[in-house]
């Protein structure tokens, strides 16, 4: 009894002088669920950079679980603002759920770092969105590569299929305006759930439409069934795939059938074919070499660099802020949403960070390449 | 839609429909003999597919591994169960059975797995390896509670479906597999593409519906898995122990599900958590069939998997919705034309 009590006041005390002296990230994503397979290298990527010191203060990591689930995301949200006193949230993996914790984190009046696609997180920038940024490239910045490679490779019908949830909704929105913009007509949409054991049926409904090119929205080993399903059907025209499918499992799924498939993706997927002036190609070097030594060749995915640049942009911020206040003050807080809004010309795995008051995004074109699939292997299209 | 379209259709909706079948099977197997609501028959198709495809990899598969913890378990509740009663005598035989039995396939597949053996082998290894799950589930989570409510019951399913979920994320990973065709031939008959894997499935399908009808007509095990289906009490009085019916048909079951997962796994990706929808769909196809009937079961597994394939095709953003609402109308037939007997608890 007297030595647990004794242990837990050390514990206090431990915890009390961290909470004074670090600066505490509270972190949560979807690491279980149906978005595991985005979550899990984010996760890996933030254990893999310990505790690193930034400023000349020790930054801890404070990682949750939310199960992809919105629920979860927002009740973690307020643990680490309420629990844990964080100063800066990194989180989440999927759009619901970073939608969902907006709200939270305005009120605590605590900076945010999204790490899921929708442009919706983070525009308009208002009162509303002032404390949320967001790390992976907009999903608006993507559909014009595709509808831009679509145009030069002669599409006039597009057929689409997606996920029916947050993501193939976005993708469905998005891809319609740049198709138009791009003059391609959208002959076929259709709709399906990454756990489908069959989609023959919204597969032949496309191919009744007789498209051009096919857009599969879908992210991670579920938008092989699509794919497969088309090769398997005798359809001879383009497959676009979303930078959704950008890691090594993708690849094993689809096999052969994979073949000369193109997606945009963040350019750190091949950042070794892209040429030496590009800025990413430095920038994405160091974190792929360092995620690779840790986890093994080819087992790096595009998601796993968001959470890679959300500590960039931190690295970039902390400094700036700890100027105008300690770590654990609402002074602190404030001054690094600043700094985050400042952030110039930071290279990052998927890009180049300009942060603006009018873009907490900052990613420009330099953010996205077009690679095609050849033989299991990523091919930048020059 | 022309017929071509609709002849696919058909296609493959009744080959998804055969796979939910098997599925429905071995839940109105389970429910009858032991009132539990198989609610992780799911799990057992994943963890089929998903070994096979690490097996395929030369790897080997996380449920090895499950395997022996299993059997560790159960080990050593039948220790403690022979120490309270007694009854030494019969601790060699069911430690033979739940402990050297698990440990001698898991030691197999461990050893063979990095050899990269034949395709067939590896399938054999798979359904070993998940059948072998069965049982000691049945020991470990619903034997102590064999006598339970139905609800209770249906509450320890629940937390064995979420545990094993946990469990395949832990052993395959988020990201799907899918594993090589047995048979790349196809037919053509008109317009029509009759892909020999879908034959397959269906055929297999139909010669395992086969051998449980087979075996529960004209086995002495059989027959004793049906009188206690019937009545446990009764059946317990003629000298058939409920522990042996619960643990075959456990068997039964995870083989069913072994054998799902080794069909579904050329057809379509399998990931983690995919068993849950898939068993939910066997689910419906048992309701129809009064989780009592076989035959009406696989023909209601059939109407699912016919109706989600063109559900698919005229209104893919609303296929689940479809499938499931299915189950009203079924169940207010039922309820309309059924004497309802309340359970007694």
């Amino acid at each position: 009894m007297h030595s647990s009590k004794a242990l837990l006041a050390a514990a206090a005390l431990l915890c009390c002088a961290s909470a004074v002296a670090d600066i505490n990230v509270g972190v949560t994503l979807s690491a279980t669920g149906p978005a595991a397979s985005l979550g899990i290298p984010e996760k890996n990527t933030i254990e893999m950079l310990g505790s690193p010191i930034v400023g000349g203060q020790k930054v801890n990591f404070i990682v949750l679980d939310d199960k992809s689930d919105t629920t979860e995301a927002v009740k973690n949200t307020r643990k680490l603002i309420s629990e844990d006193k964080v100063d800066v949230i990194i989180g989440s993996t999927v759009t619901p759920n970073s939608l969902a914790m907006r709200d939270v984190v305005v009120e605590a009046e605590t900076p945010m770092i999204s790490m899921a696609a929708s442009a919706l997180i983070i525009n308009p920038v208002d009162p509303k969105t002032r404390w949320v940024f967001k790390t992976p490239q907009n999903d608006s910045l993507m559909a014009d590569a595709v509808a831009i490679s679509m145009k030069a490779n002669g599409v006039g019908k597009l057929a689409f299929i997606g996920f029916a949830d947050a993501y193939g909704d976005s993708w469905l929105t998005e891809i319609k305006r740049s198709a138009q913009t791009a003059g391609i007509k959208v002959v076929a949409e259709e709709k399906y759930n990454r756990n489908d054991p069959s989609v023959t049926g919204q597969v032949l409904k496309l191919l009744a439409a007789q498209p051009d090119a096919v857009l599969i929205a879908g992210s991670g080993t579920p938008a092989a069934t699509p794919h497969k399903e088309l090769i398997s059907r005798g359809y001879k025209g383009k497959i676009y795939q979303t930078h959704g499918v950008a890691n090594a499992d993708f690849l094993r799924v689809v096999g052969a059938d994979g073949n000369g498939a193109i997606l945009p993706a963040g350019p750190m997927l091949v950042y070794e074919q892209l040429p030496d002036s590009n800025p990413v190609k430095k920038s994405a070097a160091v974190y792929v070499s360092k995620y690779e030594g840790k986890y093994g060749p080819g087992s790096r995915t595009t998601f796993g660099g968001h959470a890679w640049d959300a500590y960039l942009l931190l690295e970039r911020a902390i400094p700036e802020a700890l100027k105008k206040g300690q770590p654990g003050t609402k002074a602190f807080r404030s001054a690094l949403r600043d700094a985050l809004e400042n952030v110039k010309e930071a290279a990052g795995a998927n890009g180049v960070f300009n942060v603006s008051a009018g873009d907490h995004n900052g990613f420009d074109n330099r953010a996205r390449v077009l690679v095609k699939i050849d033989n299991g292997k990523w091919v930048l299209l020059k | 839609m022309d017929l071509s379209i609709a002849l696919l259709l058909v296609q493959d909706g009744i080959t998804n429909g055969a796979i939910y079948a098997l599925l429905a099977l071995a839940l109105v197997l389970v429910f009858t003999v032991t009132r539990v609501i198989f609610v992780p028959a799911g799990e057992f198709v994943t963890y089929g597919t998903l070994t096979l495809a690490a097996l395929q990899l030369n790897k080997s598969p996380g449920t090895v591994g499950l395997l022996l913890g299993l059997a560790a378990v159960a080990g050593a509740m039948e220790i403690i169960a022979a120490a309270r009663e007694q009854a030494w005598h019969r601790l060699p035989r069911r430690l033979g059975l739940y402990v050297a039995l698990p440990a001698a396939i898991a030691a197999v597949v461990w050893a063979v797995a990095p050899l990269g053996i034949a395709f067939p082998l590896q399938i054999v290894c798979t359904v070993a390896i998940v059948t072998a799950l069965g049982p000691l589930l049945y020991r470990v989570a619903y034997q102590p509670l064999a006598e339970a409510s139905v609800l209770v019951l249906l509450i320890v399913s629940v937390a064995a479906h979420l545990t094993m979920i946990g469990m395949g994320l832990w052993f395959f990973g988020a990201e799907g597999s899918r594993t090589p065709p047995f048979t790349t031939v196809s037919f053509r008959a008109g317009d029509v593409t009759l892909s020999g894997q879908s034959l397959l499935v269906l055929l297999f399908s139909v010669m395992v519906i086969g051998a449980l009808w087979l075996f529960f007509d004209r086995t002495l095990y059989g027959k004793a898995l049906r009188a206690t289906a019937l009545n446990r009490t009764g059946a317990r009085l003629v000298g058939i122990s409920p522990n042996l019916a619960g643990s075959l048909t456990f068997i039964l079951a995870a083989m069913l599900g072994a054998f799902s997962g080794v069909l579904i796994g050329p057809i379509t990706t399998i990931y983690y958590d995919s068993g849950f929808l898939i068993s939910l769909k066997g689910f419906v196809g048992a309701i129809i069939g009064g989780l009592s009937s076989y035959p009406l079961a696989a023909a209601g597994s059939l109407l699912v998997g016919l109706l989600e394939s063109f559900s698919s095709f005229w209104a893919s953003a609303f296929k689940e919705v479809i499938v499931f609402t299915l189950i009203i109308p079924v169940l207010l037939w039922r309820s309309l034309t059924t004497h309802h007997h309340e359970e007694e608890e």
